[in-house]
């Protein structure tokens, strides 16, 4: 597998009034061509942070990119100059969803409008092409009378067929990587089901790499090849998707899925809490993010923050405990 | 009064919604049947579970229940008191055995009082305690039994995280020493690993005072967890009911089937090789709701007769409520 984008010692800072907040603390991740990669984590945990700062889509100041590289094709986007991000990178080779499709589309253009401008700009087709090519779009996407749907605007669409008409517009120009940012967390199971079932099939279809965002480690399981956990600021864990859910390596990883009930499955415990929250970003990291919560936490934890080791094939974790049998690595 | 009688008895309730058009002269165009006859029990010490997609009617079921929302048609008696017909201090009294829990810890709070008058409040509407040292004691109390320190009662609610604040709501539902809570999406709005917290917190209140629960949710995986019935709906009405086990194992409607097999199930082989039932397009308006079932546009089993008849609510098995032509 050929690596298409790759991820090293991303540290990403805002400057707010209330002090420096440490959002991404050093991270390393790739993606291979046509994978899916999901990121997990609960909110505050960076991944967003992450994704944004990759497309270079946060106001700086107040965020500051304060170190590492993400090489794409050989070039660092990083550093590339903005007019390149804009018109060669973000949205044609690289586009993104988000969580809540009323807010990311403009309330006052037609959908048309809004999948005709993509194209237009980075196509450089003209008007009649770009129609056609969207009436195409809204129809891969399982929109029904798509060539009426053109002339319509985003509040007479319900939530479901919102995130369509995103996941249309973030397809326009045939990306080589889909960054989708909780694309389905809005919805009700019903139509993130359809949505999940859509991207499969999308998938195959244009063969394209996806990073899947979510703080839902339910809907991954059918959909990711590889899974990496966030936890304040850092991956804590990072392996294929079977390893993940069999064979949970970090505390944290372990933590979060006893935290979960299951649909498929009786009552047999009370649900294992995690203590405690999150630690505050707003303090410089020492030790192992997790170690105030952590059950297995020795006296290095408070110390030394772990790197991500590996711990078998395709599978690595950032902690200094064995969970399996206590020792100390 | 029996023992073995159920606290809360619901039958037939409905509650509509005018639809107004017309800035000044505000013409009645249509009804919100948000809740179009809904009948069902809650037994003392139990938790049943409300669950259905958004816009179902779940949240405003809930409402009515509690009469936060006049009743359209219907009855609901709370430990034998009817609440549609209750005025005055009989409806303060019934208010005081039924509190509700809110899905958003941002918008439940009064963000500028703070947690001792957010807490206190109940005591002071019911007249509880009316001595002022005494009621910062029972505060106090309160926060301990929801698992917050007693020396933040004079802090304001945005210092407090989701979880702690739900706690807070929690607590303040607690201080009238109610029987019967409605939680609506208690835990919706928090993370994973804080969810967990909150929903064992609300079991072992729920052991140590004898509570009953009625608990508004649309994570069936979560519902499964804590519920000993289960109730569905969809657009207003219940479809099947059901103690938990037999609704997850041996569910009859079509509906449920498909909201069940939507469920993401954290285990990749599992997930990928169970059958899912994608149901096409959405939920239509309760403004019109479709003649006859109102599944039938969606429902991969719908024939004539369903096109036609609204479906009997009927016990399929014992305990196993259904209304479908087709089970």
């Amino acid at each position: 597998m050929t690596k298409i984008l790759e991820v090293n010692d991303l540290m990403t800072r805002f400057h707010t009034t209330e002090g420096m907040v440490y959002a991404v603390n050093g991270i390393s991740f790739h993606l291979d061509e046509g994978e899916t990669l999901a990121v997990v984590g609960e909110s505050g945990c960076g991944k967003s942070v992450t994704m944004m700062s990759i497309l270079r889509l946060l106001p700086m100041p107040p965020a500051q990119i304060a170190g590492g590289t993400a090489i794409y094709l050989g070039q660092d986007l990083l550093k590339i100059p903005d007019h390149e991000m804009e018109h060669n990178i973000r949205g044609k080779e690289i586009a993104m969803i988000f969580q809540d499709p009323m807010t990311s589309l403009n309330p006052v253009l037609t959908i048309g409008k809004q999948i005709t401008e993509s194209l237009r700009t980075h196509m450089f087709m003209d008007q009649a092409a770009a129609e056609r090519r969207a009436v195409e779009l809204l129809e891969m996407v399982g929109l029904s009378d798509a060539r009426q749907r053109l002339k319509a605007y985003p509040h007479q669409f319900s939530g479901g067929m919102r995130q369509r008409v995103m996941i249309a517009m973030a397809l326009a120009c045939n990306p080589s990587i889909l960054i989708a940012d909780e694309p389905t967390t809005a919805l009700d199971v019903t139509i993130q089901a359809q949505i999940v079932e859509l991207v499969i099939r999308l998938r195959e279809q244009i063969h394209m790499a996806i990073i899947w965002i979510t703080h839902n480690l339910g809907v991954v399981a059918g959909l990711a090849d590889r899974v990496n956990v966030m936890y304040a600021g850092y991956i804590v864990e990072e392996a294929n998707v079977e390893d993940i859910y069999e064979d949970p390596s970090h505390p944290y990883t372990n933590a979060l899925l006893a935290a979960l009930p299951r649909v498929d499955r009786r009552r047999d415990r009370r649900l294992k809490s995690i203590a405690g929250a999150p630690p505050s970003l707003l303090v410089e990291p020492h030790g192992c993010p997790f170690a105030p919560r952590c059950e297995y936490v020795v006296e290095r934890c408070g110390m030394e923050t772990p790197r991500l080791t590996p711990v078998g094939r395709d599978h690595a974790i950032a902690c200094w405990v064995d969970i399996k049998t206590g020792a100390q690595r | 009064m029996s023992v073995t009688q159920p606290l809360v008895e619901v039958q037939n309730l409905k509650k509509y919604f005018p639809v107004t058009s017309g800035l000044f002269l505000q013409r009645k165009v249509g009804m919100v049947r948000a809740v179009d006859g809904v009948s069902f029990i809650i037994n003392r010490g139990e938790t049943l579970g409300l669950v259905g997609e958004s816009g179902c009617g779940k949240t405003t079921a809930g409402r009515t229940l509690l009469g936060l929302y006049p009743a359209t048609a219907g009855v609901v008696r709370i430990d034998g008191h009817d609440i549609c017909s209750a005025k005055g201090r009989e409806l303060l009294s019934i208010r005081r055995k039924a509190q509700m829990i809110f899905q958003d810890p941002y918008a439940s709070l009064n963000p500028r009082w703070t947690v001792n008058a957010i807490v206190s409040e109940p005591l002071r509407v019911h007249k509880l305690i009316k001595n002022n040292k005494e009621r910062s004691e029972r505060v106090k109390e309160l926060m301990g039994l929801v698992g917050l320190s007693g020396r933040l009662v004079n802090r304001f609610p945005h210092e407090f995280s989701g979880g702690q604040r739900q706690r807070i709501g929690v607590a303040r539902a607690l201080a009238s020493e109610p029987l019967f809570i409605v939680c609506d999406e208690p835990i919706s709005a928090l993370d994973v690993s804080i969810q967990a917290q909150v929903v064992n917190l609300l079991e072992d209140l729920q052991d140590q005072f004898g509570l009953t629960y009625l608990f508004i949710a649309h994570d069936l995986s979560m519902v499964r967890h804590i519920c000993d019935r289960v109730a569905v709906m969809y657009l207003g009405v219940i479809v099947e009911l059901a103690e938990r086990n037999e609704l997850y194992e041996h569910y009859l409607h079509p509906y449920t089937r498909a909201l069940l097999s939507a469920v993401p199930i954290p285990d990749p082989k599992k997930d990928r090789a169970r059958q899912r039932i994608i149901l096409t397009g959405d939920v239509p308006s309760p403004i019109h709701p479709p003649e006859g079932c109102r599944f039938h546009p969606r429902c991969p089993l719908a024939g004539e007769e369903c096109r036609i008849n609204d479906p009997q609510w009927r016990e399929a098995a014992p305990g196993h409520w259904v209304a479908c032509h087709k089970v």
